[in-house]
């Protein structure tokens, strides 16, 4: 049971990342329902972004990973901001379309990736206590962990403050409810889906990072942002479109189970994928007992 | 925010109608029975061709690259058929379509490989196991409706790649795949010689496919696919229930991808996970829809072709001398064909919503 501790932590952490890419798909869907595919490609690029800056810093200190941090935020955040601009508004009352325009520039971006950085992974530099394990007794839990763990609390109540708090976040909420109303009362919502797409796509590009750093060994490859996807469109899933709590919820859940059974049936023979597929029953037992989810709007 | 311009851009929706003038449709008629007699004569034509036109190494017509190309055209063309069964005239947006063309070909693969069956069993057995499959979970992922049924479909198709990946009882091959053991084929379908056969079986698989396509959306369940595309609550008031049509739909259009993906075994002779059971493959089958125009039937068909003989013509593009000496921001980018297709993807979404054959049909309707 020594490790008990350790791989509940694991599965919080892994949750913590699934809530920052889940959320921005959540705040996205709630206000504008577009599903976005190109999210997958704003976590690579968060980590790509990441790369490069982390490899012209001299020597990883604590500061140097925050920049790393910084740069991987607003890489994605840059991204979302254009895909938004230029791809989503043109197809504005065309919600097919609008899903589809995202998956083309998916694919066409993770293809651009290939091409310039290769099919291999580059590998972040990052400071060696990020590296390093926290050991407390028979526990030994790697600091990565408590750092994704502390962001996604972090963007979780920022997140909160942010939609409860100020005036863009009242409009969003109020546009997930009735665009069209919020739009007759005069407010421009056009500027909300900017937002939406901005705080999204940065929220995904910090868990691009994370992710890296704190599941893939500080690797990150062209493709690894679109398998996370997979798991944060679960994620959403489950949560119930639209609801950023849910998301939450739904993060921490799938983050333990996917990380309990990892590591508890890794034991048995030619079972190693069971953790990722535990995750897809989890979301069919969801959906049998509760179609729209366990927070969501009634579809 | 109402102006011309946007009714314009909603009218041109992704989703177009079917129906056509008459006139429209014989000549139609007449262009798929001659481009048919040409495409079973293809075989036998010995031309050389410029090397610019033609995506295999050797530049004649019938060599066995360019036949393999075309007959892979033709296996996706009816994936692609089988998909815009669901998407294209039910409106349904499944993202798990290649499941169902991974059971075809590992189903077939494992029957014929590991069980010794005969052929035809093993193909029946194969075409149970995905009309089992596809309503079991077609049942559960139909309960959601628009994005959640996306969502849901996409989850069980990347369980499936986990589980293939995982090779239980060494039955997959895992990361590496199969290959095809010949034993139990017949010889005709055996070597290099076998290209052209398979290229006639694969076209005659298409023009089964075409037939089956065509007759399910013409018959009485396929105007009820079409209301429901259109809109599902006003087909349930009628008294549709839209779970039942939808069911059909979805099971049919599987029932074509395991089809295509027990063809696409036969040609290639290899099932991995990356090249069958991975989302790219999706990606790529709705790309050829979209490109093909939804809710046509040749619209899907010639989306296929397009978008694999692009795919290994620009590959082969790629791989020519003169492209290394080009700067590397201008190399880089047209090397990928993924990047290129992902670009016309896009600008097609964009610009050309109604695909290849809202091209032609609004040129055609423009003279009456």
């Amino acid at each position: 049971m020594s490790t008990f501790v350790a791989i509940t932590i694991s599965g919080l952490a892994l949750g913590a990342v699934y809530f920052l890419v889940s959320s921005g798909l959540s705040l996205i869907y709630g206000l504008m329902d577009v599903l976005n595919f190109a999210h997958g490609v704003f976590l690579t690029l968060g980590g790509y972004a990441g790369w490069a800056v982390a490899a012209h810093m001299s020597q990883q200190q604590g500061w140097t990973f925050i920049v790393t941090a910084v740069a991987a935020t607003v890489a994605g955040a840059a991204v979302a901001t254009f895909t938004e601009v230029l791809l989503i508004r043109p197809l504005y009352g065309r919600p097919v379309g609008q899903i589809l325009v995202t998956i083309g520039l998916d694919l066409a971006l993770v293809g651009l990736l290939e091409g310039g950085f290769g099919s291999d992974s580059r590998s972040i530099a990052v400071p060696a206590w990020l590296t390093g394990v926290t050991v407390t007794g028979p526990e030994r839990i790697p600091n990565a962990d408590f750092v994704s763990l502390g962001t996604g609390l972090a963007v979780l109540g920022a997140l909160t403050w942010f939609l409860r708090a100020t005036r863009y976040g009242i409009i969003i909420r109020a546009g997930a409810e009735n665009r069209d109303m919020v739009r007759a009362l005069g407010i421009d919502v056009g500027r909300a889906f900017t937002i939406v797409f901005a705080v999204g796509g940065a929220a995904a590009g910090l868990a691009g990072l994370l992710n890296s750093v704190a599941f893939s060994s500080g690797l990150i490859g062209p493709t690894q942002g679109d398998t996370l996807l997979i798991f944060a469109f679960i994620v959403v899933v489950i949560g119930g479109l639209g609801s950023i709590n849910g998301a939450a919820i739904a993060a921490v859940v799938v983050g333990l189970v996917q990380s309990y059974v990892s590591f508890y049936a890794k034991s048995g023979a030619g079972l190693s994928q069971l953790g990722n597929m535990s995750v897809v029953i989890v979301l069919a037992i969801v959906l049998l007992v509760r179609p729209r989810g366990l927070l969501g709007r009634i579809a | 925010m109402n102006s011309p311009v946007l009714d314009k851009l909603k009218q041109r929706s992704v989703l177009r109608p079917v129906s056509q003038p008459p006139a429209a449709h014989r000549t139609r008629r007449i262009i798929l029975a001659i481009g048919l007699a040409i495409l079973a004569l293809i075989p036998f034509i010995g031309l050389s061709l410029p090397s610019w036109l033609l995506p295999g190494p050797v530049n004649i017509v019938n060599s066995v690259g360019t036949l393999d190309v075309l007959a892979l055209g033709f296996i996706f063309a009816v994936v692609a058929l089988g998909y815009d069964l669901l998407f294209g005239f039910t409106g349904l947006l499944s993202l798990g379509q290649v499941l169902y063309f991974a059971l075809g070909a590992y189903g077939l693969d494992i029957t014929l490989s590991d069980w010794n069956w005969p052929l035809v069993p093993a193909i029946l057995a194969t075409l149970t196991a995905g009309l089992v499959l596809a309503l079991l979970l077609g049942a559960v992922s139909l309960r959601g409706t628009g994005i959640a049924f996306a969502m849901v479909t996409l989850a069980f198709a990347q369980a499936m790649y986990y589980l293939i990946e995982d090779n239980p009882h060494n039955l997959t091959g895992g990361d590496t795949g199969l290959v095809v053991s010949t034993g139990r084929l017949p010889s005709a379908l055996i070597g290099v010689v076998s290209t052209r056969n398979l290229y006639w079986v694969a076209l005659a698989l298409l023009v089964a496919s075409y037939i089956v396509v065509s007759v399910a959306t013409r018959s009485a369940t396929g105007k009820v696919w079409l209301a429901i595309r259109e809109n599902e609550r006003r087909a349930e008031v009628l008294g549709f229930r839209p779970y039942r049509y939808k069911l059909a739909s979805f099971s049919l259009g599987s029932l074509l991808a395991v089809a295509g993906g027990m063809m696409y075994l036969l040609l290639v002779g290899t099932a991995s996970p990356d090249s069958v059971a991975s989302t790219t493959v999706t990606v790529s089958i709705l790309v050829m829809v979209v490109l093909g125009g939804p809710g046509t039937r040749w619209g899907a068909v010639a989306g296929a072709m397009v978008y694999v003989y692009l795919q290994q013509y620009l590959l082969k593009i790629a791989a020519e001398p003169s492209f290394a000496s080009m700067p590397a921001p201008l190399r880089v980018p047209l090397s990928q064909p993924d990047f290129l297709l992902g670009v016309i993807f896009v600008l097609f979404i964009l610009f050309v919503p109604g695909g290849l054959s809202g091209i032609r049909l609004r040129k055609g309707t423009r003279g009456q």
